[in-house]
This record gives C-alpha cells, structure tokens and sequence, in this order.
C-alpha cells in the first residue's frame, strides 16, 4: 500500500474547462444514469488531464456532479497512484523498476532520471520534468519502459532516455514505442511467424460454414 | 512450431492495420450472424468442447463458467466484464490484441455477452494503456457505426461495448477488485461468496473474463471446437500467446500451441538465453505471480497448466509470462523486487497480506545483502505460508509463492551469502585495533 495525501497548496476553485464537457458527457453516458459514480475514474483522469493534478476543488466538484460523498472520492483519488495529488512537471516520465525491466536495465534508467531530472517527484526546476518509479507498466517483452506523458517508450538504453529528455528540453516532439529498429513486441530482427501470405489475402473473409452447426430439430 | 494457418492474432505485432475493413479481410466479424443464430446453449457447449481455459491467469474452464450464469434474466440485467487490467509483471499479450487486433475482441464481447444473455459489457483497461484505449475506443465506434454492435444491429441482439478504465492499481485485475473499481470505489476486492454470476457489477449477474479468454471465442467458433482442442495436450488445450522477456536474445510475444516445451518457445522465438542455454539460471514461468523453476528442470518443462503445477517445483501457466534469468541474475534481488511490488500493491484490507507482504520484502532486502541469519530464511517460509491462503483475495497467495521458489531453488545461495557478510564482518572486526581486545 502507497500512503498518499492531498497537497498543502490548493487552489481556489476547480471548473471544466468548455472544451472538456463532451468528453465528460460521453463518459457519463457509458454508465446507467443511476450509476454515475462508475465515471469517477474517468472523470478524474479528465481533471488531471486539464489541470496536471487533481486538486481538493476538483474532487468537490466532482463529487457534486456524481452525487458522490467527497469522502468517496478523496478515496478513490489517493487509492489510484495515477492521480497526481500536486503539481508535475510539464512531462512526467514513469519508470518501470518491477523486476522484468530491472533485469534489462532499469537501473540505469531511474540513475539517469536522477542526474537529468533529480529525486523521484520532485519538479525540476525550470517546471519542465518530473519524475517516478512505478510499477510494471505492461511491456516488460519490450523492457525497459518508461511512459512519457501518456505513451510508452521501449527497449531504452540510457542513452537513448537521455537524448528523449533533451528533445523534450528543446521542446521537440518525441516518438513513441521501441528505440531499436523494432516491430512492436515482435523478435528484434523480425518475426518468423505471421508470414503466410494468405492470412491476408482476403481469403478469410470468405464465407465459412460453421463447423458442428446444429442440425435441424436437434 | 505452431503453423501460421493456426494462429488467431493474425496482426499480432502491428505489422497490418487495426481497422475494420482490414480486420474483415482477416476474418473478424466472418458468420457472426451464423453463430448467433445457432444459439446460446450451443456457443456455451462448443466453448466447453474447445477445452479453453480462462487466459486470466487461474485456467478456469471458460465454457462452464459462463454456464454459472443465471438461465434466465429476471428484473436484474446481465453483464460481461472484460478484464484488460493486465498488471501482471511479465504480461503483455492483451496489450497486443487490444492495440492490434481489436475487432476479435468486440466480437468476443458480442458472442459471450449474447451467450450470457447480457446486452451490455463493460471492459476496463489499466489506465496506464492510454494508446490502446484510444484504438479500442475507435475500434468499438467503427463497429457501431457499421451496425455490428448497439441497438438494432445486424446480428440481432441489442449490445453496448463501453470501455472504462483504472489509474494505476495491479489490484484492480482481481475480479471483484475490478468490479468495485468500475463502480466507482477503491479497487479492494470482494468476499466471496456471493461470485459474480450471481451478485456481480451492480448486483447484477456478471461473468469476468480476460482479454484473451474472449478474444479467441469467435475463431474456435469459426473454426470448430475441435480444431482448438487438437492443439496442446488434453485438459491443457489450444493456441497461446506467450509473452517472452528477461535474459533472451530477441524477447518477444508470440502465439503458439499450449504445451510448448518451455526450452523451444525461447530458443526458436526469442533468439536463446543470453549466452547460450547454459547460461540459465532459473525461469519465472507465468507472470511474477507464480514459483521459479530452475535451469535444469527448465530443461524438458512444458508450457501449460498442468505441467506447471506439478510437484516438485508446483509452479504455474499463470499469464505464461515467461521471465528468463540467466546465471547473472541476482536472484535474491529479483525475488526482492517481486516482493516490493506486492507490498506496493496489496489494498490493505486484510492484516496477513498488508502486514505480511511489507515484512517478507524487508527481510528479503536484507537478505539480498547477506544481512540476515540462516534461520530466518525458515521464519520467511513460515510467514510465507502464513500469508498463502489466508487472506481476502489471491494477492496473498501471489506474493507468497514467488519467495518460496526462490527458497525451495536457492537456499544454498541465499545462505552463502549469509555467510560472506558475515565473514566480511567477522573480518572487519578482527582488523580493528588489536591492541584494544
Ligand atoms: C491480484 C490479482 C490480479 C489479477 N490481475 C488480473 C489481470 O490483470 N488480468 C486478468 O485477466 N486477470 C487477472 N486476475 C485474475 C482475475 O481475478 C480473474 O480470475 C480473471 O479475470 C478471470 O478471467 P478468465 O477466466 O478469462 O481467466 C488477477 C487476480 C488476482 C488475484
Ligand atoms: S489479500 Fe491483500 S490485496 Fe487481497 S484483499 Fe487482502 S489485503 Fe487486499
Ligand atoms: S516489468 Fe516493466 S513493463 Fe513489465
């Protein structure tokens, strides 16, 4: 378990901005209309997107628009360790330490996020980078990870980090997925699967007779 | 090798496009209306005829599974939940299906929910995976725009996709966790009974199911039950998508037969342990979740549920996430780790797992260093076992198991190193200051 608390410094207050309500509304709209608290994931993902935290405001006014106690919300909010309980830098770099991308070199990884960036959460200072250790992201065959933002960068050597954080610097955008020359989860090198050509000729959407059909009057 | 003709996840790797008419010609969404019209008793019998066993991680027979659901819907709806959490460390796969082939599972969803009787579905995807929630979303909006799914569709039964998301909660993988989560709370999982084909989402009767598990239904219907169940070995059936990472040359994802002797899923797919296979030290066969087995038993191990559990070793297929450690590994350090991210992830709710999995990390950090005494690495097996089946949910289990492979493979180790820190020490004190003894 993660102990996590609110921040000292809260703003005012908290609104979506316009722009956000469509999205709000579509979320909304996934969940029966007596069961709006199932958005609340969704919502406060949405607050810290506009935002780049969630704040106290904003779980007051969620709780509102969800018919939620804020009590239920302040929960949700410090249980998630996504959200973001105080300001980040302008990227935040998530770095895998779970042991699939420790054996590939994490490591090396998080020593660079301290030299470039400095400790683990703390904004460096120009606002532009932050920084965590986090939990096994998913990609551990494409190991070590690290999510930039909001997608995932691959196969990293140190180097390769460093050069992302200086672009990022210059205010370059990067390219996600894998840093070799590499076809997503496939072997480095190619596959030697998949490679019949007539998985793709269209000969599959050919009509099928299902196979063990039921026979009439069975 | 499994052949090509006899792969499900034909875009596995991203190599064609993700989109529907693409997906067409790939066969998705090929005599769905054919299937339905068979009907439900049908779909659930050649489920359970295909021998499919749920892909989650516990190998739970899919077809009976979805048999537990009521027969008919009373006031309460039906609901199918796809479980796309995927936190496993080591895991990987569903990443695949989702961002690659995500119209076989919209049609999964429509099949199973059809078979249970349930005109919505809910799948909820670790927050972390935002690219992949962005192709679902897409992919969904295409299906209902080409009248595949939603109100009035072609197939005949009213269905609504809906995908929701967590933030960062390994926990939420756990299926009642899951079901708190998309109500909206903290992701702390249920007790059971009640099971959620009775009081699941809402209440309501609900099925839970992993990415893969659904995903594959609308081929083994396409292609017969018995086509599925002639790949691997009986009680152990089909094709797989085995995810390859740690030590090896080329780690990778690749679909092939369950029962895959474990030494040719690395050397054919994923380019051989790193230095030859000579250099293994021990393999983490099914996600983090389950105990190592060592080089040489490595040696003729197959790749399914059975095999796996068997004593000694009592391992698992889990996710059949593969995690190679070659003889540079220090092993004591990786077990350490697992450790940390299930004290990092355990909810809390039960003392055993929230005390336990804190306590057993901190022993084995210090055991990592030698810092220990040779008895404890008993008193840790003692606790472990203490954790292992007492607490709310399998997160206990889960965090047991790894320490004690690494104790039943690696006592020695462990103990030598208890030794060298002690006798750097012993040493240290004999260099200081004679004069003062
Ligand atoms: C701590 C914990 C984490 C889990 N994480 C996942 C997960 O990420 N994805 C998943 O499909 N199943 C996960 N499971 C298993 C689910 O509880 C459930 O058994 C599974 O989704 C059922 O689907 P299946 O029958 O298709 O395998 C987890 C279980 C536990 C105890
Ligand atoms: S075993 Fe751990 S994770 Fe599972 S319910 Fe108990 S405290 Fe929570
Ligand atoms: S361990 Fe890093 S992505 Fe899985």
């Amino acid at each position: 378990m993660s102990v996590r608390r609110l921040a000292e410094d809260q703003p005012e207050s908290f609104a979506f901005r316009p722009e956000a309500m469509p999205e709000v509304e579509r979320q909304l709209a996934k969940f029966p209309s007596n069961r709006k608290a199932s958005a609340v994931i969704p919502l406060l993902w949405l607050v810290q997107k506009q935002e780049g935290w969630v704040s106290e405001p904003a779980i007051r006014v969620l709780a509102e628009m969800l018919g939620m106690p804020k009590i239920r919300v302040l929960e949700v909010a410090t249980f998630y360790t996504m959200f973001h309980l105080e300001p980040r830098g302008r990227h935040h770099l998530q770095v895998c330490g779970t042991t699939p991308c420790m054996l590939r070199g994490a490591e090396d990884l998080k020593a660079v996020c301290e030299r470039r960036i400095g400790k683990k959460f703390v904004v460096s200072g120009d606002g532009a980078f932050s920084w965590e250790e986090v939990e096994c992201l998913g990609g551990c065959v494409n190991a070590p990870v690290v999510a930039i933002d909001d997608y995932y960068h691959e196969d990293l050597s140190p180097d390769d980090l460093d050069a992302l954080i200086d672009a990022m610097a210059k205010g370059e955008t990067i390219k996600s997925g894998s840093a070799l020359k590499r076809q997503t989860s496939a072997p480095e090198g190619g596959a030697q699967t998949l490679t019949s050509a007539s998985l793709y000729d269209g000969s599959l959407a050919q009509k099928v007779d299902l196979p063990n059909r039921p026979q009439a009057g069975e | 090798m499994l052949e090509d003709k006899d792969r499900i996840f034909l875009n596995l790797y991203g190599v064609h496009d993700w989109r529907l008419e693409a997906a067409k010609r790939r066969g998705a969404w090929n005599a769905t209306a054919d299937m339905i019209a068979c009907g439900r008793d049908w779909i659930i019998q050649q489920v359970k005829d295909s021998g499919l066993r749920g892909r989650g991680g516990a190998g739970f027979p899919t077809g009976l599974k979805w048999s537990f659901m009521p027969k008919e819907v009373k006031e309460r709806p039906h609901y199918l939940v796809v479980n796309a959490d995927e936190s496993e460390p080591g895991t990987c796969k569903d990443r695949d299906m989702m961002r690659h082939d995500p119209h076989l599972l919209i049609e999964g969803c429509l099949i199973a929910s059809f078979a249970m009787q349930a005109h919505a579905c809910y799948i909820y995807i670790r927050g972390e995976y935002v690219y992949e929630r962005e192709v679902l979303e897409a992919a969904i909006a295409e299906a209902y725009q080409a009248k595949l799914i939603g109100k009035d569709n072609i197939h005949g039964w009213d269905f609504d996709c809906h995908v929701s998301h967590g933030a960062g909660a390994y926990i939420c993988g756990e299926e009642t966790a899951l079901l708190e989560s998309l109500e909206g709370k903290k992701g702390q999982p249920r007790l059971k009974p009640p099971f959620p084909a009775n009081a699941g989402l809402y209440g309501c009767p609900t099925t839970v199911n992993n990415v893969e598990s659904i995903a594959v239904v609308p081929t083994i219907l396409r292609r017969g039950a018995k086509w599925f169940a002639s790949i691997g070995r009986a009680n152990n059936t089909g094709t797989k998508v085995f995810c390859v990472s740690g030590h090896v040359n080329q780690p990778c994802n690749v679909e092939e037969a369950m029962s895959i002797p474990l030494k040719q899923l690395i050397e054919e797919h994923a380019g051989g342990v790193r230095g030859g296979w000579g250099n293994l030290k021990a393999v983490i066969p099914g996600g983090s979740s389950v105990r190592m087995i060592k080089a040489d038993e490595c040696e003729d191990m197959l790749m399914d549920f059975d095999a796996l559990m068997a004593a000694p070793h009592r391992s698992g297929l889990g996710t059949a996430a593969v995690i190679v450690m070659d003889q540079s590994t220090d092993i004591v350090r990786a077990i350490a780790r697992i450790a940390y991210f299930y004290k990092h992830e355990s909810c809390g709710q039960c003392t055993p797992c929230r005390e336990g999995t804190g306590w057993m990390w901190r022993v084995l950090e210090r055991m990592a260093r030698g810092e220990a005494e040779h008895r404890e690495i008993d008193l840790l097996l003692d606790v472990a076992g203490q954790v292992e089946g007492h607490t709310i949910c399998a997160l206990g289990d889960a965090a047991a198991w790894p320490i004690q492979g690494l104790i039943r493979c690696f006592r020695g180790e462990i103990e030598q190193r208890i030794d060298r820190y002690r006798a750097a020490r012993d040493v240290h004190q004999v260099r200081t200051p004679v004069a003062a003894a």
